[in-house]
């Protein structure tokens, strides 16, 4: 009796203190990134949302992120490596990840993996992803009433759907309100090479644009910008990140991307034993995408117009590919009265009319 | 297309061969004394980072290069005791140099990277610079660049017109012989290695105050390698050194002036990208396709430890 009085007592006692660890030791977090952090750009911004998290979340979440993880076999080594460490919710935030969490992601079915940019999910796999074009647009826009020479330059890493989607975005805006407007393209095939997005840049500059925007991951573009702002009265548009410290004359306004609030609820939802599964797209109603706040050389009834147009978008009665969408060669791709649906927008390899350049073809 | 166009073009040609001719003639001149140095991109990126925050922190972008060269000197010193001193195999130090470089400036550049630099003003060559069309495009140019010139002239001079060249390039072609007459294989050796390093140095000076005034990890983005490469298509000849290192600029410019004509030519993007590579490699296989003068040009030492007393 007094023995088996002990045994229950133990074992009580050791659940309480297993209860009890659990309940102090917080969920461990891991982050994997393409780039280094650096001080801006695509890893920069999700970074930021990650530690906006961890604050959020104190006590209840520890994070971790490597960095600079090529995209390949290397990086399934390291997502495992990951979940072996306990990690218990892993988000990988490069479009080439997505094959290896996946693969990952079944042999670890306890813990929740999410997969920024890609299309392939699973029971413990969510995706999510930002809806870049509606900063775009915006900045369209602006660059449309602002240019004088009517030319838009932009700096641009690969032709996929993703990055096609931000150019026609921007010269739908610019179309919108300047009929003569064109956007020019220069691939420049790294996602990140200053120097060649710097020549970029200035090339487009030469060129006549004086609208800069890009879709690479440095902050050269926005200072070439600056640089030539004097002599030719270059305007620069920031991308990820709000780059006005690198621009500060220069840069009009940018497209934000903005991962907290996203991080925080989701990783309540599976703290909280709620998730169900993540698909999200979210734009500027979900504050995933900000516009970089607009610079004094905009005019006042611009910028009105622009936050009114912010919260068009935001309520859906604005869409940047709202019918009709004309592609170059003239073809309609959405008729009028309709929106252009999400799985065309990632799929769109072609330029809307606006955009000069010719779509590379692969 | 304009004049003006051509001349943007030129400048810009002459700006992205810049780095790569200072870069690759440091490692001609490495080369020739029969050592294989893998380092350059490392070596740059150091060299890169140590002059940025020189730079900063001085105000004088002159200052900033010799701290480049500097860093590119201290590089290539841990080469030489590796490759030189204790006889590691020279292709395993210089690839473990080109990865510990990267990642050593990327360690020291963490306060860096926020940081701007103010765009150092080109110097204008009196006279020289009213030339329309070539003017502009040739002699309103950063201090660097005639530097790279003069030092095609001078790396030319030093190795076929000098004796010191002479021997520097005995010890590349047959060290043993060269021992054996009395000359200091290794610290011949040493001495081109320091100056490879330096040059490196300097390229990634030029990189990181001149070319793009900012400092961010993996700014060399690969041109260390593209120098080393293209001494060996350029036969280890400085002049075709310049030669393709202006080809591959020349390129990269023109291509970008294509696409952002805004005229429309389907081209596919990769295609276009991929093209200043195949041309520097296609042209220079042309002008040195002759097989005696590879053999007479590439050091026949090259990539071989030697050991003094054997």
């Amino acid at each position: 009796m007094k023995t088996r009085n002990l045994a229950l007592a133990t074992l009580a006692g050791a659940v309480l203190f297993s209860t009890a660890l659990t309940a102090a030791e917080p969920v461990k977090v891991g982050f994997i990134y393409v780039s280094p952090v650096g001080d801006a750009g695509w890893t920069y911004q999700h970074d930021l949302g990650r530690k906006q998290m961890e604050a959020a979340l104190k006590g209840q979440v520890t994070t971790k992120f490597i960095e600079n993880v090529p995209e390949g076999a290397d990086a399934e080594r390291i997502i495992r490596q990951m979940a072996q460490d306990g990690n218990q919710i892993i988000f990988t935030t490069s479009f080439g990840y997505m094959n290896p969490t996946e693969k990952v992601s079944k042999t670890f079915p306890k813990v929740t993996f999410f997969h920024a940019t890609g299309y392939k999910s699973g029971a413990n796999m969510g995706i999510y992803n930002a809806r870049f074009y509606e900063g775009r647009y915006l900045n369209g826009v602006i660059a449309g009433k602002m240019s004088k020479t009517n030319v838009a330059g932009y700096v641009a890493a690969f032709p996929i759907p993703e990055v096609v989607m931000g150019i026609n975005a921007f010269a739908r805006g610019m179309k919108s309100v300047n009929p003569k407007a064109e956007v020019r393209v220069i691939w420049v095939n790294s996602w990140f090479d200053p120097g060649k997005e710097r020549e970029a840049a200035m090339t487009l500059i030469a060129q006549g644009a004086d609208m800069i925007t890009h879709h690479t991951d440095s902050t050269a573009v926005v200072q070439a910008a600056e640089e030539k702002h004097k002599e030719k009265g270059t305007w620069a548009f920031s991308y990820h990140s709000d780059m006005a410290k690198y621009g500060p004359t220069a840069q009009l306004s940018g497209t934000t991307h903005v991962w907290g609030e996203f991080y925080i609820r989701t990783i309540k939802e599976v703290l909280d034993k709620k998730w169900k599964g993540t698909n999200v797209w979210g734009g500027m109603k979900e504050g995933m995408i900000q516009l970089a706040p607009m610079s004094k050389s905009v005019p006042a009834d611009l910028q009105k117009q622009i936050v009114k147009l912010e919260g068009e978008i935001k309520t859906g009665k604005l869409h940047p590919f709202a019918g009709p969408v004309v592609d170059q060669e003239g073809k309609e791709r959405v008729a009028k009265g309709k929106n252009m649906s999400d799985s065309d927008m990632n799929a769109m390899n072609y330029y809307v009319q606006g955009v000069a350049s010719a779509f590379p073809k692969n | 297309m304009g004049l003006n166009f051509i001349s943007s073009i030129l400048f810009a040609t002459v700006v992205a061969g810049t780095p790569l001719i200072i870069v690759a003639l440091g490692e001609l001149v490495t080369e020739k004394a029969g050592v294989l140095n893998l380092g350059a991109e490392g070596t740059m990126s150091v060299g890169a980072v140590a002059a940025f925050a020189v730079a900063h922190h001085t105000g004088n972008p002159f200052l900033g290069i010799l701290a480049g060269m500097g860093a590119g000197i201290f590089m290539s010193l841990l080469f030489g005791i590796s490759a030189l001193t204790l006889m590691a195999n020279q292709v395993a130090s210089g690839l473990a140099l080109s990865i510990f470089g990267v990642g050593l400036s990327a360690f020291i550049g963490k306060p860096y990277e926020s940081v701007a630099l103010a765009s150092v003003e080109p110097i204008r060559i009196p006279l020289l610079h009213k030339i329309p069309v070539f003017g502009p495009a040739l002699f309103e140019q950063q201090g660097l660049v005639y530097f790279s010139w003069v030092l095609i002239v001078l790396v030319a001079w030093f190795l076929y017109r000098t004796k010191a060249g002479l021997v520097l390039r005995a010890v590349g072609e047959s060290p043993v012989s060269a021992h054996s007459i009395g000359y200091g294989v290794v610290k011949i050796r040493y001495q081109a290695v320091l100056f490879g390093g330096a040059m490196a140095g300097i390229g990634g000076a030029f990189m990181s105050v001149f070319y793009t005034p900012m400092w961010v990890e993996g700014m060399v983005a690969g041109r260390g390698w593209i120098a080393l490469s293209l001494v060996v298509f350029a036969t280890w000849r400085p002049a075709r050194v310049m030669i393709g290192a202006y080809l591959f600029g020349g390129c990269m410019i023109a291509q970008m002036f294509v696409q952002g004509s805004g005229v429309r030519i389907s081209i596919p993007a990769q295609f276009l990208s991929a093209m200043p590579y195949a041309a520097t490699v296609l042209v220079l296989v042309l002008i040195s396709r002759n097989r005696s003068t590879i053999r007479l040009n590439s050091p026949a030492s090259l990539g071989q430890t030697f050991l003094p007393d054997a």
